[in-house]
């Protein structure tokens, strides 16, 4: 068939590497959605004043490129003596990345619900906390969740960037192979077919979900 | 016993309501008519603390409405409302959407809350569409299953805010069915509407709303029979 030196062995190496992605986009997307809700709930709440400083914050994580935040989070750790290992660095500025776009899809989603239905649940006695949590979320879920799993298959390709810090992901591993066994074509072919095989569930399961919720509008 | 005394409400510059008294005993039917922007619905979302005002006082049961310490989550348990527009939680079967306030607001259990909903769906005909979605209900079904979720809280007051106004013709007469059955049972209701025939049979009193004060108001006898003031006569004649 083909002519290649990649072994098994090497294959291992790019599975750990995906690993390593994964949990990173694991850990980015859940907490860059829970932080993301709390400041996307808050953005639609407050006055525009009151959320101008978290609205600048949002901001800045948004417009400076991922890359450049990354290596000065980690030098400012380093400076700060945080020590904190590159893992960490990663996992917290793609976290805080992740919650800057969340917040803008959840707030996207909870003005998308109409005031009357907010005001039917707050007139049965509900509370501002329980109209979010019953009411006005799940149905904020239906519209922002088409943005989220487009935020999350991004963040996870946007991990690739981590490899400035020195950590060993999928890309990383990849360019050490092709390092290696000078094959860039056919290895770069293989991580792109495993970036596609993380992604393509999640984009499944999007749809999925969209299409059961669409059954009962 | 619902009290309004001198009640006013702005929206910015624009003054709604310019200073409304009006008493609503236990058990009375109290109906709402009048021209379009003359300040009926604002009233009703000023009785359960859903507005703000501006001035005056409004007293449920003894409790002032906008007082800050008043505990309007709790206030609202007892005054049930039903929007014209329809509002039911599309995320939830219509049996969920009965039982949610129950459940999350009395804190009943699952079979408890199940139980006043059958009941109360049950009471305005829907016992068949429990496990359906709001979704693939008539806009009249959405609308009664919008008053049993009220009825749910077992409120002492309900307020009608132009509940047919957004129905086909053809699906108003099944929820002002289920309005006179609950009329009938004793429930004290103020209902905004524009139904004439409607506020003519159910109701203790009329009111007839202009320019954001109580122009008249009487039995509908007096107010549909008798007006004393040109206005009213004026309208009523307008509306037939």
């Amino acid at each position: 068939m083909f002519d290649t030196a990649l072994t098994l062995k090497d294959l291992i190496f790019l599975a750990k590497g995906a690993g390593i992605t994964l949990a990173i986009t694991a850990v980015a997307v859940l907490f860059g959605t829970l932080l993301g809700t709390i400041f996307g709930a808050f953005k639609a709440q407050a006055s525009a004043l009151a959320a101008a400083p978290l609205t600048f914050v949002l901001d800045v994580l948004r417009s400076v490129p991922l890359l450049i935040q990354l290596i000065l989070a980690n030098a400012f750790q380093s400076i700060a003596g945080f020590g904190w290992s590159p893992f960490t660095v990663a996992c917290v500025m793609l976290s805080l990345y992740t919650s800057a776009y969340c917040a803008e899809i959840v707030r996207g989603g909870i003005e998308a619900v109409p005031a009357v239905t907010r005001r039917a649940a707050r007139s049965l006695g509900m509370t501002w906390a329980q109209d979010m949590a019953n009411v006005t979320l799940p149905m904020a879920l239906r519209v922002a969740l088409p943005g989220w799993i487009g935020l999350t298959l991004g963040v996870m390709k946007d991990t690739a960037l981590v490899l400035w810090l020195g950590i060993i992901e999928l890309l990383r591993s990849s360019q050490i192979l092709v390092t290696r066994l000078q094959e860039p074509l056919f290895i770069l072919m293989i991580t792109g077919a495993i970036y596609f095989l993380i992604s393509f569930p999640i984009a499944r399961m999007g749809g999925r979900l969209e299409a059961r919720w669409r059954e009962n509008d | 016993m619902i009290e309004i005394e001198n009640v006013r409400k702005s929206f910015g510059p624009l003054e709604v309501l310019k200073g409304v008294s009006m008493r609503v005993e236990k058990g009375e039917v109290v109906t709402v008519i009048g021209g379009s922007g003359s300040g009926k619905s604002t009233l009703l979302t000023c009785i359960n603390g859903l507005e703000p005002i501006q001035g005056g006082r409004i007293t449920v049961d003894g409790t002032v409405v906008h007082d800050p310490k008043t505990d309007l989550n709790k206030l609202r348990q007892k005054i049930g409302i039903v929007f014209q527009q329809f509002n039911a939680f599309p995320h939830l079967t219509v049996l969920e959407n009965v039982t949610l306030a129950p459940r999350k607001v009395l804190g009943m259990s699952r079979e408890a809350a199940d139980e006043i909903a059958v009941k109360q769906l049950s009471h305005v005909g829907l016992a068949d569409k429990l496990m359906v979605y709001p979704s693939r209900l008539s806009g009249g079904q959405q609308q009664r299953m919008a008053i049993a979720r009220a009825l749910a809280m077992s409120p002492d007051y309900m307020l009608f805010d132009e509940v047919t106004s957004a129905l086909d013709p053809q699906l108003v007469g099944e929820v002002l069915d289920t309005l006179r059955l609950l009329a009938s049972e004793g429930m004290t209701m103020i209902c905004v509407t524009h139904e004439m025939r409607f506020a003519r049979e159910v109701s203790d009193r009329v009111a007839f709303f202009r320019e954001g004060l109580i122009h008249e108001i009487g039995t509908p006898a007096q107010i549909f029979e008798a007006p004393e003031k040109p206005e009213t006569a004026a309208f009523l004649k307008a509306a037939h």
